[in-house]
């Protein structure tokens, strides 16, 4: 007996080092989310709380009227400007002599690079697996009357950028805030500058930087086993700090190039399973109007559809937020407008193509689980989301519906991430970046204190849990839009005078495509 | 106006210069006759760029105009009208080929002078080099100097 003891004893001491270290990396992801999540809780309440009586989130709503307003305001110009669009990126109207200047194409890709990434792939499958397919009615609705939003920022971006003496260019809603207001005679136009500034610089540590590294060590644990997620933090700070502190352009560029190459092969794989899936096409759009307004049995019904349409949607495109009037602002025009009908396109491609494409995957590969005799969805355990094949969720629940159609997929889908998560992080360093030197002045050392904070949240990003970055990165991206709007609302009339004015002249014949 | 144009496409290199000599040479045969020297800066307006270089390109698209122009295009102009000829110096930004054509229709040239470029990497393996392209869309006799 006493034998058997002492062996125990061994055994167990033997043990213990190792089960202490396996605590220790446990509990040090577990510290950093736990801190996160009671740090920012307070913020995430406040934009998301409901209006009263209701579970509907206000800051929902504050989105879809705005986008609702800007599209009648301005005369649906999503569908007027459209074909006007597609020839301005042509370069149809560009001016032959102004070759080797940034052209409407260029600021179009360079936006669209900034948004096309993890909204596009696990904000669609998060807004799927809680609100059901329907989610996705109410997503392309969002990304419709968000163009109009686009539209109406990248205007105003354009027109009230800042031209320097040494030729750069600098634009973005702190400078149509501070300036446009000052025209119009409107007080308070600094102090939201500074407001967004600040909510800028927390969606570029969220949405832009802690989102895009949690999801990428998600799906590296996919493909290698679970590890520690500040080991993968720590890996992407690294490569990030090269690029943005060390000045390595070559990782940038060739991001630049192998990201829209991605962009194109995953729409392409999307296609390619929505063709062999054929037959079910019908059934899907069927299971997308059904559940926009009954729900389906899912959480929270037809208006929890709505509210996960909606929201990712906007995390997605960006529309209204104001992130998008700072990468448009560096085009070559005479004209603020030509790069507002541009911006159009960006949450078409983003929301109405790439988003819907995602979603009809999802839907159609059959890892959402239904009860076959009811044609409801299943709810999981704790009643949150939709039960799925696997249990996965968010980039994981895609890389699943994808390997349904090409079982090497999760493996090429898990390099796209990666290089979406890294290129949407340059482009938010520097959203971020613009809005911190205009806080705190530009030079060397200000700059480099914020590109030190910025690599320092990729660590924190890809350790805490999905549900709290999701949180913060919402809530910080939607207070940006809370600041955004209010300009955009004040500033409005002057954007409709700008619109009237060019189509006008385009329309009498002044403004003339330049025949190459 | 002189009578007629030879557009001559100047890279820089060994074989752009002979390009200039052959183009000086049948200017003298022809008496009337303007020498049109190109150069262009390869760029493209569907390029990915980051927001960053985007921030920076006009300066940087300064710069290049101010470089090509000292270094290349400033003394080549020089040199050729020392030698007593008429001469246009053009810098643009653009596909080569494109570009070269271009001017050779809008100055209504007799031919286009290019030095020939070896093909190099796979891009040029994949869609022709600049000289291939040229011949096969110009719409002006082109002479190319090895």
């Amino acid at each position: 007996m006493k034998r058997f003891i002492n062996t125990g004893i061994a055994a167990a001491a033997l043990s213990i080092p190792t089960m202490a270290a396996a605590q220790e990396a446990v509990s040090f992801d577990q510290k950093v989310n736990d801190i996160f999540a009671s740090s920012t809780g307070w913020f995430v309440n406040l934009i998301f709380a409901p209006l009263p009586g209701t579970a509907f989130p206000w800051i929902v709503l504050w989105l879809v009227v705005a986008a609702s307003i800007f599209t009648i305001y301005f005369g649906f110009i999503q569908i007027k400007a459209f074909g006007h669009a597609i020839s301005l990126v042509k370069g149809d109207y560009s001016d032959p002599d102004d070759a080797g200047e940034v052209s409407h194409f260029q600021a179009l890709a360079t936006a669209l690079s900034g948004t096309v990434g993890l909204g596009n792939i696990a904000g669609v499958a998060v807004a799927v697996g809680i609100g059901g397919p329907g989610a996705t009615f109410w997503m392309v609705l969002a990304g419709l009357l968000g163009m109009a939003s686009k539209f109406t920022e990248c205007t105003l971006g354009v027109k009230y950028r800042n031209e320097y003496a040494d030729g750069t260019v600098s634009g973005g809603p702190m400078y149509y805030m501070v300036k446009g207001f000052k025209e119009r005679g409107v007080p308070g136009g600094k102090v939201l500058a500074v407001v967004f500034s600040i909510f800028t610089i927390g969606g570029a540590l969220g949405g832009g930087n802690m989102f895009q590294a949690n999801q990428a060590h998600a799906q590296i644990v996919n493909i290698v086993g679970d590890f520690p997620g500040w080991i993968t933090g720590i890996i992407f700070a690294v490569v990030v700090f090269a690029v943005i502190v060390g000045g390595i352009k070559s990782i940038a560029s060739v991001t630049e190039k192998v990201v829209p190459f991605m962009g194109i092969l995953y729409v392409a794989a999307a296609l390619v399973i929505l063709i062999v899936n054929a037959d079910q096409i019908g059934w899907a759009f069927g299971q997308i109007w059904a559940g926009a307004f009954t729900g389906l049995g899912v959480a929270g019904g037809f208006v929890g559809a709505l509210i996960q349409g909606f929201k990712r949607a906007a995390f997605s495109n960006e529309a209204g937020v104001g992130s998008a009037a700072i990468a448009h602002s560096a085009v070559k025009t005479s004209e603020p407008v030509t790069e507002g009908v541009v911006s159009l396109l960006e949450p078409f491609i983003d929301t109405v193509v790439i988003c819907t494409m995602t979603a009809l995957v999802i839907t159609i590969s059959g890892v959402l689980v239904m009860d076959p005799a009811t044609g409801n969805f299943v709810l999981n355990e704790a009643g949150t989301a939709i039960k799925t094949i696997d249990g996965s969720s968010g980039v994981s629940l895609t890389s699943a519906a994808f390997a349904t159609g090409f079982s090497w997929f999760p493996y090429v889908l898990a390099i796209a991430v990666i290089l979406f998560a890294f290129s949407t992080m340059i482009s938010w360093s520097y959203y971020g970046l613009k809005a911190w030197t205009y806080l705190f002045g530009e030079g060397k050392k200000t700059e480099l204190v914020f590109k030190l904070i910025f690599c320092f949240f990729i660590i924190v990003g890809a350790a805490a849990q999905l549900g709290a970055v999701i949180d913060f990165s919402d809530a910080m991206i939607f207070a940006m839009a809370v600041a955004n709007i209010s300009a955009l609302y004040v500033l409005m009339p002057i954007v409709r005078r700008e619109m009237n004015s060019y189509f006008d002249r385009l329309k009498s014949g002044e403004i003339k495509k330049h025949v190459h | 106006m002189s009578k007629t144009t030879i557009v001559v496409g100047l890279d820089g290199s060994d074989a752009g210069a002979r390009a200039l000599e052959f183009a000086k040479t049948q200017a003298k045969q022809a008496g009337d006759c303007t020498i049109a020297i190109c150069y262009v800066i390869e760029w493209s307006p569907f390029s990915f760029q980051t927001a960053e270089e985007n921030e920076q390109r006009h300066k940087r698209r300064e710069e290049e105009l101010s470089q090509a122009r000292e270094r290349v295009l400033d003394p080549a102009v020089a040199e050729t009208k020392a030698a007593g000829h008429k001469v246009e110096g053009i810098i643009k930004h653009g596909d080569v080929a494109d570009i070269l054509d271009d001017v050779a229709k809008s100055h209504n040239a007799s031919q286009i002078v290019v030095g020939r470029t070896g093909a190099r990497g796979l891009k040029e393996r994949l869609f022709g080099g600049v000289t291939g392209r040229l011949v096969a869309a110009s719409s002006a006799p082109v002479t190319i100097i090895p």
